[in-house]
């Protein structure tokens, strides 16, 4: 037997017919799996996307859910008291310190919720705050975003779809958008926004939110949705010349269905990409302009006026500041990070 | 080769000219004559094998008859009729289909098989119940030899043979009279291919169909054709019978292609002078005055430089394009 591998004959045995079991082994084809089992699959095997993730998820749930049973409200000026006068003890506390009152309470063997973060010059509880502008952060970015995907959706699959001259057109308005300074713009037109705007929503239910987050998501409309556009336009004009789509064309198909069956679900994970690393940009946005006063209006917090009234008791208080720094430095990076696995997870040029 | 019923012919393609305007610079644009002035008929039943470089307007032909592609000028009769109008092309759609060169990319990699076979019915509405569509879509698998366990599977789980399957099948959803298969089996390995081949013939007895085929491999087309025509540079150089064609080639051109087909018996293949072409294919976009080959023929003279030569009809039956033939041996 052990001879026999010393031998220069081939092994007869090796050029037997396969067997139909063989057969069968040869023509197995990979188990079932969709485009989106494979991508999610992918995607769980990214640590660094999945504990992003979580981040995302409990900030999110936090910012949704604390507010409601939290003992203060993130405008609740607690030395306030209908017809007392203002008790200042509860300003500027420090983390897990009490006012006055709270102390009395306290000595009776009350229990007291304690000041996590301390409180504001103001006397309101800064956790709560901090919180509430983490929600309004993250909304911010999410309206944003959908307003971004939705003009950027539309004007990028028609230009991408028609072509020609329309596609020349706004290709030219597009790379027009680009080249303006957009920090500048967005101050700019922030600004002018607001005195225009202002009259226009008083008394109705969007005052609430302030005129200038209404002029934030105008801002964004006008001048966010031209990358978004740009890239979907190049998703379409490579589909589009995709042979299944010339044989879409080759049994009769129209175009609806060519835009329903193959352009659009074909375009799906760039979609979702590019929402995805959307949000932190436009939360990144909000922040700078509502440090520079023109973000949100003033009892609501967001996590940028916040850093922006820290700035004033920065070396007694460095915490106020560093506090929403970093939850905005956490959100961003964890999206950032997460849409940077999506993207890995679900690029078709990545997967072949 | 199956049986050609009658003498009429299916589908008669007249002085057929696709242009693609090219942007040259700015605005400016220039015609790339992808199919310059092509002729021809097939029978109902018939196969017609379309052979050529790369380049040359094989695919172009395909899609310019099935309308994929707005003809510049020349005529398409099929079956006695004109196809001319939206309505003719609509009603066209459902008798003559196309099979795929890249069975990778002609199918979308976000549908099922059964999606992919079902598009035309669907499109077409060819069935009343669900379950209707799926018999239909279950026959067809069976024609093209897949598994009807595969119908929910997504195309990229299948090899490239079984994929040209899946496409072919698509093709004769809508119970086509004519296909045009655009180099069916040329992105496929060669133990596949003949199998492809084979398959293609089985329908065809079975089914009537007339084909169109496009090809690179001589041998391939030889196989399966009744007749050959020879394309360059976006004309028809020669046609004729699939055997006259390859015992007796009578154009430069086609000689030089057949001297490159690898012949199994050494004395025969020792019998023929390999003539091989110097020079590259031209672009479509500068096409040589007069005969398109004459940058790379041996045999020519001035007046090929001034005049394309006549696609006549030399023997009968045999057609072909050249002002030197009788010098040409
Ligand atoms: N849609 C198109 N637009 C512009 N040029 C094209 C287009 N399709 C094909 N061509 C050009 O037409 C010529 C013939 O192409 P094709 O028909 O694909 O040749 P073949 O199938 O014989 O290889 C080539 O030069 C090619 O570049
Ligand atoms: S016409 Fe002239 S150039 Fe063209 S193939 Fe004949 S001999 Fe050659
Ligand atoms: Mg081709």
């Amino acid at each position: 037997m052990n001879l026999k591998k010393l031998s220069m004959h081939p092994d007869l045995d090796c050029f037997a017919p396969a067997s139909e079991a063989e057969k069968e082994y040869m023509v197995q084809m990979r188990p079932s799996s969709t485009f989106f089992k494979d991508g999610v699959k992918r995607l769980m095997k990214n640590k660094i996307a999945v504990i992003s993730f979580f981040v995302i998820v409990i900030i999110t749930l936090c910012s949704i859910i604390l507010p409601m049973f939290w003992p203060y409200k993130y405008d609740q000026m607690l030395g306030v008291r209908p017809g007392r006068p203002v008790n200042s003890s509860y300003n500027n506390l420090a983390p897990f310190e009490y006012g006055e009152k709270e102390l009395e309470r306290m000595a009776e063997g009350e229990k007291i919720f304690p000041h996590i973060f301390g409180t504001d010059a103001q006397g309101r509880d800064y956790f709560i705050r901090v919180v509430y502008g983490a929600r309004i952060s993250l909304a911010v970015g999410f309206f944003a975003s959908l307003i971004v995907l939705v003009i950027g959706l539309t004007v990028g699959s028609i230009s991408g779809y028609c072509g020609g001259k329309v596609d020349i057109v706004i290709m030219r308005i597009v790379d027009i958008i680009y080249s303006l300074p957009d920090m500048l713009m967005v101050i700019l037109l922030s600004t002018v926004l607001k005195e225009v705007l202002a009259p226009l929503i008083a008394g109705t239910v969007l005052e609430k939110l302030g005129v200038n987050m209404i002029s934030l998501f105008i801002v964004f409309g006008l001048l966010y949705w031209v990358s978004m556009s740009r890239q979907i336009r190049g998703q379409i004009l490579s589909l589009r010349e995709q042979e299944y789509v010339l044989a879409a064309q080759a049994t009769g198909a129209r175009g609806k269905w060519i835009i329903m069956k193959h352009l659009l679900p074909n375009c799906i994970s760039v979609v979702v990409i590019s929402t995805a690393l959307q949000i932190p940009s436009a939360i990144f946005t909000e922040s700078y302009l509502s440090f520079l006063g023109l973000g949100v209006n003033a009892p609501m917090p967001s996590l940028g006026s916040l850093a922006s009234d820290a700035l004033n008791g920065m070396n007694s208080y460095p915490y106020r500041l560093v506090i929403p720094a970093i939850v905005i430095s956490l959100i961003v990076l964890s999206l950032n990070l997460f849409g940077d696995g999506l993207r890995d997870a679900f690029d078709p040029k990545l997967n072949g | 080769m199956s049986e050609i019923r009658n003498e009429t012919p299916l589908i008669e393609v007249r002085n057929l000219k696709e242009h693609f305007p090219i942007q040259v610079s700015g605005l400016k644009t220039k015609p790339l004559k992808a199919v310059d002035g092509v002729s021809f008929s097939i029978k109902r039943g018939e196969t017609l094998g379309l052979v050529g470089e790369s380049g040359c307007g094989k695919t172009t032909v395909g899609r310019t008859i099935l309308n994929l592609y707005k003809p510049t000028s020349g005529e398409i009769i099929y079956d006695g009729k004109p196809i001319k109008t939206a309505a003719d092309i609509k009603e066209f759609r459902k008798k003559a289909t196309m099979v795929f060169q890249d069975p990778y990319s002609s199918l979308n990699p976000r549908m099922t098989v059964a999606d992919i076979i079902g598009e035309p019915l669907d499109v077409h509405k060819l069935y009343k119940t669900k379950e209707e569509r799926q018999a239909r879509i279950l026959e067809l698998m069976d024609y093209v030899g897949l598994n009807s366990e595969h119908a929910a599977r997504y195309a990229h789980e299948f090899s490239g043979g079984q994929r040209q399957r899946i496409g072919i099948a698509r093709a004769l959803a809508v119970n086509p009279e004519f296909i045009v298969c655009d180099e069916p089996v040329s992105a496929l390995d060669v133990s596949i291919q003949a199998q492809v081949i084979n398959m293609f013939q089985e329908l065809q007895e079975k089914l009537g169909l007339t084909y169109l085929f496009i090809a690179h491999d001589l041998l391939v087309v030889r196989h399966i054709s009744d007749r050959i025509a020879v394309m360059y540079l976006g004309k028809m150089v020669e046609l004729a019978d699939a055997d006259e064609i390859y015992d007796h080639p009578m154009h430069p051109y086609s000689k030089s292609l057949l001297s490159s087909v690898p012949v199994p018996d050494p004395n025969i293949a020792r019998a023929n002078k390999r003539i091989i072409l110097e020079g590259d294919i031209p672009s479509p976009l500068n096409a040589p005055s007069g005969c398109p080959f004459r940058t790379r023929c041996r045999y020519a003279t001035d007046v090929c430089a001034q005049s394309m030569p006549e696609f006549k009809e030399v023997k009968p039956g045999h057609f072909c394009a050249c002002h030197n033939l009788e010098n040409v041996d």
